[in-house]
């Protein structure tokens, strides 16, 4: 095992180290911290899921098993997290009015600026997805998850997985095009 | 999907198509990898999807670089939070050979470089240490059972029965705690017997009792 391998500081984490927890925590907090704010949408909320996610590995680190990666386990138990949060604050209508606020601006003037840049465009359609589709577009082109560890993280089928993937594409490109950016697919 | 002009293996091209995202991500095992890449090679609708994908790819990141990162505060919370849970043992290994292991775990890679210099160095200084040795082991020659034993004692010059067999001698020599300290010259050897001075009277009735036995054909005290 390498010295200080991920899974080599969870074995000590879990024998009560806390510099490991330190140096754990140095080298996946951003990560973790930037898929909740994608999740949830807001920074106080993410900040405080961040201290949730370590403490649980803190209290689980004897448990971890090394069935997938370190890395893996942390998005799982950052999304259970969010996923809680997300559910008490009854926000999942909130996106659809996200998405639907970016589809009316079509006709907007800056939009049509917007057009000579697609890779603005982009971003601000990758924005407006539901979480759903932000999650897998995130888990896949982001942390670069395959698609066995994006289906232990969203504890869903492989083929659900690709299913998802290509559904999240397919929304994004049909957002791309009411924002005016045609890009021949689908 | 788009349907693509050639089936690619015993892939479906829809599965091919499925599989693009993770393609450009790298995170595709190595059989799935080929067979995207021939379709990519023999679809070029496929390959121009690709290329879309490959924006979204750069966007993706470039968004969620832009989030920034969390503040100090994270990283207190969760201090303290350790703080105010049961203190936990540190539970010990029993298998030495993990403990070993578990040690070396936690050595950073600059204490590792340390301490294999100074295994390196103890190499070399037990090196040296045995070479010392040896040599001066050399110096000193050879030595045999008859080399020069302790000084005091009597010491007795031994002729053999032209016969007698070295399982013998052996014995002859341990039941009269003796050892061969020279010779043979002209037949006889030099031999040590007990580790004390004895009186005059002793050493004859000494001689007396090897002249006795019947593998020694000569035995005469000397010094």
């Amino acid at each position: 095992m390498q010295a200080n391998s991920d899974e080599s500081l969870i074995a000590r984490i879990a024998q009560g180290d806390r510099l490991a927890m330190k140096v754990l925590y140095g080298r996946h907090h951003v990560r973790v911290y930037r898929f909740a704010l994608r999740l949830t949408r807001d920074e106080s909320v993410a900040e405080d899921l961040i201290s949730e996610v370590f403490l649980d590995v803190w209290r689980q680190a004897g448990k971890f098993e090394g069935r997938s990666a370190v890395s893996t386990w942390l998005l799982a138990i950052t999304r259970f997290k969010a996923l809680s949060v997300l559910r008490r604050r009854k926000d999942a209508e909130l996106d659809d009015e996200t998405a639907a606020a970016i589809e009316d601006t079509s006709d907007d003037p800056e939009v049509v600026l917007e057009k000579q840049d697609t890779g603005n465009a982009l971003r601000q359609c990758i924005a407006a997805l539901s979480p759903e589709h932000r999650e897998v577009i995130d888990l896949v082109y982001y942390h670069e998850k395959s698609v066995e560890e994006a289906a232990t993280i969203m504890n869903i089928p492989e083929n659900t997985v690709k299913t998802r993937m290509f559904y999240a594409r397919k929304k994004l490109a049909g957002l791309l095009k009411k924002a005016g950016v045609e890009r021949g697919w689908p | 999907m788009i349907a693509m002009t050639l089936g690619v293996g015993a892939m479906e091209p829809e599965e091919i198509e499925g599989l693009l995202p993770w393609h450009a991500t790298g995170t595709l095992n190595p059989r799935d990898a080929r067979r995207v890449d021939e379709a990519l090679a023999r679809d070029p609708q496929l390959a121009k999807q690709y290329a879309l994908i490959q924006d979204e790819i750069a966007e993706t990141i470039h968004v969620n670089e832009s989030l920034g990162a969390p503040s100090s505060r994270a990283m207190q919370r969760l201090l303290a939070a350790i703080d105010g849970e049961p203190s936990r043992a540190v539970r010990r290994s029993s298998n030495v050979i993990a403990q070993i292991a578990d040690f070396i775990v936690s050595l950073s890679p600059r204490t590792l470089a340390y301490s294999a210099a100074i295994g390196a160095i103890a190499l070399l200084l037990q090196a040296g240490v045995i070479a010392a040795v040896v040599t001066t082991k050399t110096t000193a020659g050879y030595q045999t059972a008859s080399s020069d034993g302790p000084s005091v004692g009597t010491r007795a010059l031994v002729g053999f029965q032209p016969d007698s067999k070295l399982a013998d001698i052996s014995q002859f020599l341990d039941a009269h705690n003796a050892s061969i300290v020279g010779g043979p010259k002209a037949g006889l050897f030099r031999i040590q017997l007990g580790e004390r001075a004895m009186s005059k009277d002793e050493v004859d009735a000494l001689m007396k009792e090897l002249r006795a036995d019947k593998i020694v054909s000569f035995a005469q005290p000397t010094q």
